[in-house]
């Protein structure tokens, strides 16, 4: 890792200590007060949220992947000695921060219902069936250029009881670290013309169209495997510091 | 991947974590911020209510922290990258599933520069995720024997807290009890945890 950054100086951060700062971002994040998912009703904080700083503990943060993740962690369609059912596809895109900068070396983990549309939890019992050859977990590390990719099953819509004949949208769990505590992102990505979006309060809940639109994976035949997997394609753009700053390296020209 | 007005990414919203969390987050021995058996390794535990003062049974904590001198295994720390102590990360998560309990493992961490020359009191940056959280909330945490300290590495000197209502204060403050400490956090309601705007 470098200290590469464009060291936003922020009007004194710490003394003679120059960190960077990360944009505050408005409208994106769906409010923690959202009605229609009715689980939020008892799990909002009430009081006003206290803005803190960003200091040294906050510009920081773990450092994660080595040790935690295989190389088999990033296909998903193989576990028990089996391979899972459904549509098989590879999944990938860049991790970004919103000064357009690649994010390397950072963890992404992600969980999914199998093609039926059943997780495998023990509080997932809704009748449809398990697949012995899937988990429904994986786990990579994003490259030099902040891209990763999964091979996995496109995983199927489930009801859930939020409202009369709730679905939730196809999709799949992402979890991302980034390289600062500021950054941490848990989050949901979806899949094109998915016909349930309309009555979920959990994709409807950012108030943003263009930030909902953001969740949405592109179907990306380029990166389809012959006789093998179909592909989409989404790119996650953490905070960056809110400063503009294009990067130098051509990363499509380092595409296969 | 949409962009703003000004050309630039547009920033990918959250969601929550949903009830299954525990399938793609859980890790062996996450709840260890430093390896058991370390000297002077702590437990910070507690319990996750909502605004009913129910236990949360599928949320998760992460905590992120200073070493014990109060430096970072980190290239933005502009001190420079400190080795952490052995069996150290710094980093841990825990589920709730015990009955809205969470508990992980650590070092007390140090006291780390602030503002204007100031020293913010020894804390942890405390993240929660849950389902019906469509955003995870951030606290922290800081302990209780360093309430009374005057000057450096007292709370009274803490910007951070300072900025906190006094009358909310201690929602951020642990308790010691056998072991280590306790942290409760409570979402919503009487006594609910300050929340920081991150
Ligand atoms: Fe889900």
């Amino acid at each position: 890792m470098t200290t590469d950054h464009p060291a936003q100086a922020a009007p004194g951060p710490a003394s003679g200590l120059v960190l960077p700062q990360y944009e505050r971002p408005a409208g994106v994040h769906p409010p923690l007060d959202s009605p229609d998912y009715r689980s939020t009703g008892l799990r909002h904080p009430k009081e006003p949220l206290v803005l803190l700083p960003h200091l040294l503990t906050e510009v920081t943060g773990p450092v994660l992947g080595d040790g935690r993740v295989t190389k088999d962690d990033a296909d998903l369609t193989q576990w028990d000695g089996g391979e899972a059912l459904g549509q098989r596809i590879v999944v990938r895109g860049r991790v970004l921060d919103s000064d357009g900068r690649a994010v390397p070396d950072t963890l992404v983990e992600i969980w999914q219902a199998n093609a039926g549309g059943r997780y495998r939890h023990l509080r997932d019992q809704w009748p449809a069936p398990l697949d012995p050859h899937f988990n429904g977990v994986g786990r990579v590390v994003s490259d030099s250029l902040g891209r990763y990719e999964f091979t996995t099953i496109k995983p199927g819509a489930y009801p859930w009881k939020n409202h009369h004949n709730a679905w939730r949208p196809a999709h799949i769990h992402f979890s991302l670290f980034g390289r600062a505590f500021t950054q941490r992102l848990v989050t949901q990505m979806y899949f094109e013309d998915d016909p349930l979006f309309f009555q979920d309060p959990i994709f409807n809940s950012i108030p943003d169209e263009k930030a909902r639109q953001g969740l949405i994976s592109r179907f990306d035949y380029e990166a389809t495997q012959p006789e093998w997997a179909l592909a989409f394609s989404w790119d996650i753009v953490l905070r960056g510091s809110g400063a503009t700053y294009f990067e130098t390296e051509d990363v499509d020209a380092d595409d296969e | 991947m949409p962009t703003t007005s000004d050309g630039r990414p547009g920033l990918t919203a959250s969601q929550t974590v949903g009830p299954y969390l525990a399938i793609g987050l859980t890790w062996e021995h996450g709840e260890e911020a430093v390896d058991p058996g370390t000297p002077g390794a702590v437990t910070v535990s507690g319990t996750l209510y909502d605004g009913e003062g129910v236990p949360i049974p599928d949320g998760m904590v992460e905590i992120w922290q200073a070493h014990p001198d109060g430096r970072f295994h980190h290239p933005d720390d502009p001190r420079g990258v400190a080795e952490a102590p052995p069996g150290f990360r710094g980093f841990a998560r825990a589920q709730t599933v015990d009955g809205g309990r969470w508990s992980v493992l650590t070092l007390v961490p140090g006291a780390v520069p602030g503002p204007d020359g100031t020293t913010q009191a020894p804390h942890l940056d405390l993240s929660v995720f849950a389902r019906g959280l469509l955003d995870r909330v951030v606290t922290r945490v800081y302990f209780p024997e360093h309430a009374g300290v005057a000057g450096p590495g007292g709370h009274a000197e803490d910007r951070v807290l300072a900025a906190v209502p006094a009358h909310r204060r201690h929602t951020l403050v642990a308790q010691q009890v056998d072991g280590g400490y306790r942290f409760d956090i409570r979402l919503q309601g009487e006594n609910e945890t300050v929340f920081f705007d991150i």
